[in-house]
């Protein structure tokens, strides 16, 4: 404080000598401040009235919603529509709601993150510390693989799944997204295990430590963050999945995302939307939760994947 | 293989072991499954690949399909609106965020709590939005205003500017992080020696900090375009490809065909042909990155 003040005194006088330091003092209620705050509020509510509804239409009865305003908070407020989202909406002909849909989405999404950050770490910190002949082809073919629309590989996947039987089934599901992580991840973990200083890796090598022996006393105590950051962006990107879910699973093992599609998008009956916005804030649930518990490292996650590539 | 000069073949074995899921992901899936597609689309498969070649017929037909037409002049509309608007506005939030505000955490927060909510998501829940009988229309209506009409959804006309809304509202946020991290990595003394300058801070945004920021809007393009060509779950969650066929796109015609229609070398054709969309923007980037010099 006193040396903002001072060198703001001391500028008035030898401006040639000292410049002013420390940021220009603004007035709270500057037409500046008005405009930047004005505008910032405004965009703010913009992106969060539509949870605002999501939340406000799922407690509502059927009869208020047809009367009333998409905007207007519950008069009565009702946890119905939640119960029936969960335990008895209907995709197609069974009505038993989403919950077997979401042990569906837990069941692929566990094992996916857990093999495709294993395989990605491994091979970024080969990729990083034990660079072989023909390693940064295999690697620029796997980051172009990453923009070739997954279109172009759908049908070649569901013949190499059905050879191998899993095609329909939920471990074919938990290949395909091992697979389509592995570019990113590889790409985070090459970058992260090549900043860490070069001398740690020599000095492991010159006390006889091998290749797995570096792996997992040397680089995996030090890059928890990483790690952190690729599970946040696996989850909330498999849970979110709906092309592959629908492409590689049968009705039965659909995850919650296609379920979610079913139960809203279905023709027939009377169509309730407040069950239908319960089912899509559970649907939401999971990412929504990690990125409000996560906040900064998500951003990180983002940042750092994509400024650095 | 103990010799006097080991094998290079096995040379650092663990790392070659431990690497064979990426090249077998890299060989197998991405390079044969490709190629694989590209060699069937000038089959005659139907509900089965088969061999037999019919030259460029599914492409003839491909290009004579209305909806396939449809499908690509909507993948335009949505695709240049949103790449204009996404780092128009993207760009503009970062910037006033980065001025030294408060609560800056809790707007970012907001603005990009969308992009962890799936397409599927963002798709319904506008879908509800834009509901003429009780969404936007229908309260504008009863603030008294009775001819007002926004029924984007069920215009074939505009059906597609409903979707952009929706795919806008959930993707803004992050190219503004990529955005704010641009502006954050860039030294505070260029702001300090175009103040001293007299430069107006518009004029140091445009001219000086936009073009130091250029990584950053070329990885954000590539992720944007990628994500362009890739639109599907948001069309099949909120309009079906309707009205009709008004907001058809690519990568629902590739579906639908393969495993609706049977008519595999359809979707086979329109998908190189969404390959080579997405060729004609990385492979100029590319070559630009990293042909003539080469980079570590």
């Amino acid at each position: 404080m006193a040396d903002v003040l001072t060198s703001a005194t001391a500028a008035k006088t030898e401006t040639a000598l000292q410049g002013p330091q420390g940021p220009k003092p603004h007035k709270t209620f500057s037409r500046r401040n008005i405009m930047l705050y004005g505008t910032l509020i405004v965009v703010a509510v913009y992106y969060a009235i539509p949870l605002w509804i999501m939340v406000m239409t799922s407690l509502k009865g059927m009869p208020e919603i047809r009367l009333g305003n998409i905007f207007a908070p519950p008069v009565e407020i009702t946890f119905e529509p939640w119960v029936k989202a969960w335990s008895e909406a209907c995709t197609g002909l069974n009505c038993n709601g989403l919950s077997g849909y979401f042990w569906n989405s837990v069941q692929i999404t566990v094992p996916s993150v857990i093999i495709s950050i294993v395989i990605a770490s491994v091979n970024g910190y080969a990729l990083a510390n034990w660079k072989f002949k023909g390693a940064d082809v295999f690697f620029t073919i796997l980051i172009f693989g990453a923009f070739i629309p997954y279109q172009v590989m759908l049908y070649p996947i569901v013949i190499m799944l059905r050879e191998i039987g899993l095609y329909g089934d939920l471990g074919g599901l938990v290949i395909v997204h091992s697979i389509f992580g592995m570019p990113i991840l590889t790409l985070l973990f090459r970058n992260y295990f090549t900043s860490l200083p070069q001398e740690l890796f020599k000095a492991a090598r010159v006390d006889g430590a091998g290749f797995w022996g570096i792996y997992f006393r040397v680089m995996l105590p030090m890059s928890i963050p990483i790690f952190t950051v690729a599970v946040i962006l696996q989850v909330t990107g498999i849970w979110n999945d709906f092309l592959f879910g629908v492409v590689y699973t049968g009705p039965e093992a659909y995850p919650m995302t296609v379920a979610l599609n079913n139960i809203v998008n279905t023709t027939q009956g009377v169509k309730e939307y407040n069950v239908n916005m319960a089912a899509t804030i559970l649907t939401a649930l999971v990412p929504l939760f990690i990125y409000f518990v996560s906040g900064r490292l998500f951003v990180r996650g983002i940042a750092a994947g994509a400024v650095k590539g | 293989m103990a010799t006097e000069r080991p094998n290079p073949l096995f040379r650092n074995k663990t790392a070659k072991v431990a690497a064979i899921p990426m090249i077998a992901t890299a060989l197998i899936v991405f390079i044969g499954g490709t190629v694989w597609t590209i060699v069937y689309s000038f089959t005659k498969s139907g509900l089965l690949p088969r061999l037999k070649w019919v030259g460029l017929d599914q492409y003839e037909r491909l290009w004579d399909s209305k909806r396939w037409l449809i499908s690509i002049e909507n993948l335009a509309i949505y695709g240049f609106l949103m790449l204009v608007l996404v780092f128009v506005i993207g760009f503009v939030l970062a910037a006033l965020i980065d001025q030294k505000i408060r609560f800056e955490n809790t707007i970012r927060t907001v603005i990009l709590y969308p992009y962890a909510m799936s397409f599927v998501v963002t798709g319904l829940v506008w879908q509800w939005i834009l509901n003429p009988e009780f969404g936007v229309q229908s309260i504008v209506r009863g603030l008294g205003w009775e001819s007002f009409t926004f029924d984007p959804l069920y215009n074939a006309s505009i059906a597609i500017y409903g979707v952009l809304i929706a795919g806008l509202w959930q993707g803004t946020g992050l190219v503004m992080v990529l955005m704010l991290a641009g502006l954050r990595g860039i030294d505070q003394d260029v702001w300090k020696a175009s103040r001293v300058d007299g430069i107006p801070a518009w004029k140091t945004y445009l001219f000086i900090v936009i073009p130091m920021m250029r990584p950053v809007f070329v990885t954000a393009l590539v992720i944007v375009v990628t994500g362009i060509v890739k639109l599907y779950d948001l069309i099949v969650a909120q309009t079906g490809g309707g009205p009709g066929i008004a907001t058809e796109v690519p990568a629902k015609y590739v579906y639908d065909m393969m495993f609706q229609s049977q008519n595999l070398g359809q979707g086979f054709a329109a998908s190189t042909m969404m390959l080579l969309t997405v060729a004609i923007f990385i492979v100029p980037w590319a070559i630009m990155e990293f042909g003539g010099k080469k980079r570590g």
